[in-house]
């Protein structure tokens, strides 16, 4: 069982990332315009 | 009758012609921008017609395309253009042209109307969820570990460290995460009343502070999970509700910008400026031009013109007003531009006496609110009495161990959540569904209000007929078609409501070139080298003409068009019903439904529109006290009452109903204060709010006999000690998503079926109704 040593922290890690990234895009508004930003996607610039 | 050629004529002869191509407004729209620090200036901009993709770019460019700006950005969520450009402020009456050139209508949002700190709350909220949601799935893949390793081969040891983890996981988690409740608990204390947040702020510390006492003692159960878990699912309802909230209010506050609640203000030297309503002060003078609504009370100062008051008075005949005339907000002017000197602005005197009146009227509706209340404030004692029975219980039984695991496993079994999401689950749910319909719910407890609803008063102006006037088929039939589409292509360059009547008609949709407009006359083109006019009577010299079409037609207002030398013609328009008012009645009673006409209006008009719609029970010339005395006497008569009405002078009258639901087409959204509003030109929402309403109803008896059931089948098990918190709190989890999946059903779409009405109600239906109030017996 040692390996939960690193299993545990490196699946927290993963977590906390993924967290930092849904909070960092929450405060660079990407979610803001959510029926905007489905068709800005298709355009070309 | 001279007086009035008098300044028809002086009218004509110093008449401002403007070409219509050129920018139509260059106003000054200073007030709206907020300086940022850096020297930039940032404005927002309601925007209408706003529908696809290809708008983005399309927007975006035009703005972009304006010198020195900076970032230009369209919401298609919120249909909002976000601008921020360096330089003049005056740059933006450009833009707004250009916009509405393009076909966009554009307005500029007053900054101080905005409510920041809503925002803030909302991302706060979000970010909590994130936070819960983050914590709650790794402490629940730390605590499922532990359960497989219980039945397994876990050592002791491994078990605490785990637990250890879920500890500093599921602490801070749930402090950042859980404010929002336990600040509401707080709240609740200070004011001496024990909200619903108390017993869930109760319950989540309980539990994990028991849980870290049971990781210090080395026990093979700890319950972070249920407690973290908890927060997630009661910040998810949170999350929801406020994010359907915020839309609504979103899209009201659009459409009160693009309604136009503001002024345009006269300065000392004759410049005119736009500013919010908020910005402007008694004994300031606005200009108002024709087509536009009057933002304010106050007296004319300069100038005369008609003025349609069916707004305020509900009489739809025009009124012709002269220097030293008072005017009133809500006013439409039609033919000339005045100069009002204001006497109120935002808090106006006429809407002060209206909201004085609704006051009264609000303070008796919350009748069902302070039940709900009630129920609340008993449900949370019983509660809490019965996990301090079970604590008391267990304490004798066995000691302070099991008596606090049980205690609290019962505190969570109840923890208000499938009560609490019974009825706010369905309201979300419905509220989705009903703006799908195009109605926007105003106040939290519509829905529950709309139950019993047997009788719905319809207001006539504005309600039943649409707010602008159009050309009706009988009176187009009798029209040289030639003569039609010629009128109907040049009232495509003007902007005076009347002439919208006839450009909707135009099949030609090139505007005339080089059509020129005059406040108060009309406007004028030539096409085909005859100059062609339409406009006022006098305008087209037919003023005999339309005085006679007048005479046999009093509920019709005029327009008139003259080709050359050609004889004039008179072209009546007038206030129509909406496209669809005939089905919706007849669906409305044919559920069952008392269908009411209260109108401000002339017996003639009211008359005309009640037989068309086969409608028994009309009254005419009706005050706003006169409509409230109705209500209430039908109120007294144990009826319950939808008002549906428009309008400011129908304000008091929407209070003082069960239910209210208003148009907003023609009124100033923030002077609506009806329960829900609705938008477009069908009267078909006002049977999806019903039909709605009954299932949303529905809905909510089901979830709430679901949550009684299981709190009854619950509570005992808890407190005889055979559920631990973690099964409590999944049977939780569990009875809260079985109500959120039910509140789903709420979404179905809304159809009003024809309800088999008991014999009774049927007879009461068809008795003569209580108009006038019941007389007081001292």
């Amino acid at each position: 069982m040692d390996v939960l040593v690193f299993l545990i922290p490196a699946a927290l890690f993963l977590g906390v990332t993924g967290l930092v990234a849904l909070l960092w895009s929450l405060r660079s508004g990407q979610f803001d315009d959510i029926d905007g930003a489905e068709h800005r996607a298709l355009s070309d610039d | 009758m001279s007086c009035c050629d008098l300044a028809g004529a002086y009218a004509e002869a110093h008449a401002h012609w403007r070409p219509v191509e050129g920018d139509p407004r260059a106003r000054d729209y200073a007030a709206f921008a907020t300086s940022l620090p850096d020297g930039t200036n940032r404005i927002e901009l309601a925007l209408e017609g706003v529908t696809c993709a290809a708008c983005i770019p399309a927007v975006e460019g035009v703005a972009a395309g304006l010198p020195g700006v900076v970032r230009a950005r369209l919401n298609v969520t919120d249909s909002r253009l976000l601008v921020e450009w360096q330089g003049a402020a005056e740059a933006i009456g450009g833009l707004i042209a250009m916009l509405e050139a393009r076909g966009y209508a554009a307005r500029p949002f007053d900054p101080r109307r905005r409510d920041a700190a809503e925002a803030a709350q909302m991302r706060q909220l979000v970010r909590a969820l994130a936070v819960a949601g983050f914590a709650s799935m790794n402490v629940m893949l730390l605590a499922i570990s532990v359960w497989a390793g219980n039945v397994s081969d876990i050592t002791p040891e491994t078990r605490d460290l785990f637990h250890w983890i879920q500890a500093v996981i599921a602490l801070p988690a749930a402090a950042y995460a859980g404010q929002t409740f336990y600040e509401g608990a707080f709240r609740g204390l200070r004011a001496r009343r024990l909200t619903m947040d108390f017993p869930i702020t109760l319950g989540i510390v309980l539990t994990l502070g028991m849980s870290v006492a049971e990781t210090l003692r080395h026990a093979e159960h700890a319950y972070f999970d249920g407690a973290i878990m908890l927060v997630f699912f009661l910040l998810i309802g949170r999350v929801l509700d406020q994010a359907m909230r915020r839309r609504t209010r979103a899209l009201a506050e659009n459409l009160s910008a693009l309604r136009g609640e503001t002024a345009a203000l006269l300065g000392a030297d004759g410049t005119v400026q736009d500013v919010p309503l908020s910005a402007i002060a008694p004994g300031a003078r606005v200009l108002v031009r024709p087509g536009e609504r009057v933002a304010v009370d106050g007296v004319v100062e300069d100038g005369a013109s008609d003025l349609d008051q069916s707004l305020v008075t509900g009489e739809t005949r025009p009124q012709r007003v002269a220097p030293g005339d008072p005017v009133y907000a809500g006013a439409l002017n039609a033919a000339g531009a005045l100069t009002v000197r204001v006497t109120a602005a935002a808090q106006g005197t006429l809407l002060q006496e209206v909201e004085r009146l609704m006051g009264a009227a609000l303070a008796r509706k919350s009748a069902a609110l302070r039940l709900a209340e009630q129920a609340t404030r008993l449900y949370v004692p019983i509660v809490h009495v019965a996990a301090a029975l079970t604590a008391l219980g267990w304490l004798f039984l066995s000691g302070w161990h099991a008596a606090t695991i049980n205690a609290v496993a019962v505190l969570l079994i109840t923890c208000p959540c499938a009560l609490g999401l019974a009825i706010p689950a369905v309201q979300v749910a419905a509220s989705g569904a009903l703006f799908r319909e195009g109605v926007l719910l105003n106040a939290g407890d519509t829905l529950e209000r709309l139950s019993g609803i047997d009788t719905i008063v319809f207001d006539k102006t504005g309600t039943l007929t649409l707010p602008e006037p159009v050309l009706a088929d009988a009176d187009r039939a009798r029209l040289d078609p030639e003569m039609l589409a010629l009128a109907a292509r040049l009232a495509l360059s003007s902007r005076h409501p009347m002439a919208g009547a006839l450009s909707a008609l135009a099949a030609n949709r090139e505007p005339v070139p080089g059509a020129r407009e005059s406040a108060g006359l009309g406007i004028e083109a030539r096409i085909d080298g005859v100059i062609c006019r339409l406009g006022s009577p006098r305008f087209c010299g037919a003023e005999s003409m339309a005085q006679a079409a007048l005479a046999t037609d009093p509920d019709a207002s005029v327009l008139c068009f003259r080709r050359g030398e050609a004889a004039p013609v008179v072209i009546p328009v007038r206030q129509h019903l909406r496209p669809d008012a005939r089905e919706t009645i007849e669906t409305l009673r044919a559920a069952g439904y008392r269908i009411v006409i209260l109108s401000g209006d002339h017996p003639g008009p009211v008359a005309a529109i009640a037989a068309a719609l086969e409608v028994v029970d009309w009254q005419a010339e009706r005050t706003p006290q006169d409509k409230i005395a109705a209500i209430e006497a039908m109120r007294v008569a144990g009826r319950r009452v939808l008002m549906v009405g428009d309008g400011i002078n129908d304000a008091p009258a929407l209070a003082a109903a069960d239910v209210s639901l208003s148009p907003v087409t023609a009124a100033h959204v923030s002077q609506a204060a009806a329960d829900a509003l609705f938008l477009g030109r069908r009267l078909a929402p006002v049977v999806a709010l019903l039909a709605t309403g009954r299932r949303a109803r529905q809905v909510m008896l089901e979830n709430l006999w679901f949550s009684a059931a299981y709190n009854v089948v619950a509570i005992p098990l808890a407190a005889a000690g055979w559920l631990t918190p973690l099964i409590a709190a999944l049977a939780m989890s569990g009875s809260s998503l079985v109500v959120s999946l039910n509140a789903l059903r709420a979404r179905a779409r809304p159809r009003l079926p024809a309800p088999a009405i008991p014999k009774q109600m049927a007879d009461a239906a068809s008795a003569p109704l209580p108009l006038r109030p019941a007389p007081r017996t001292a």
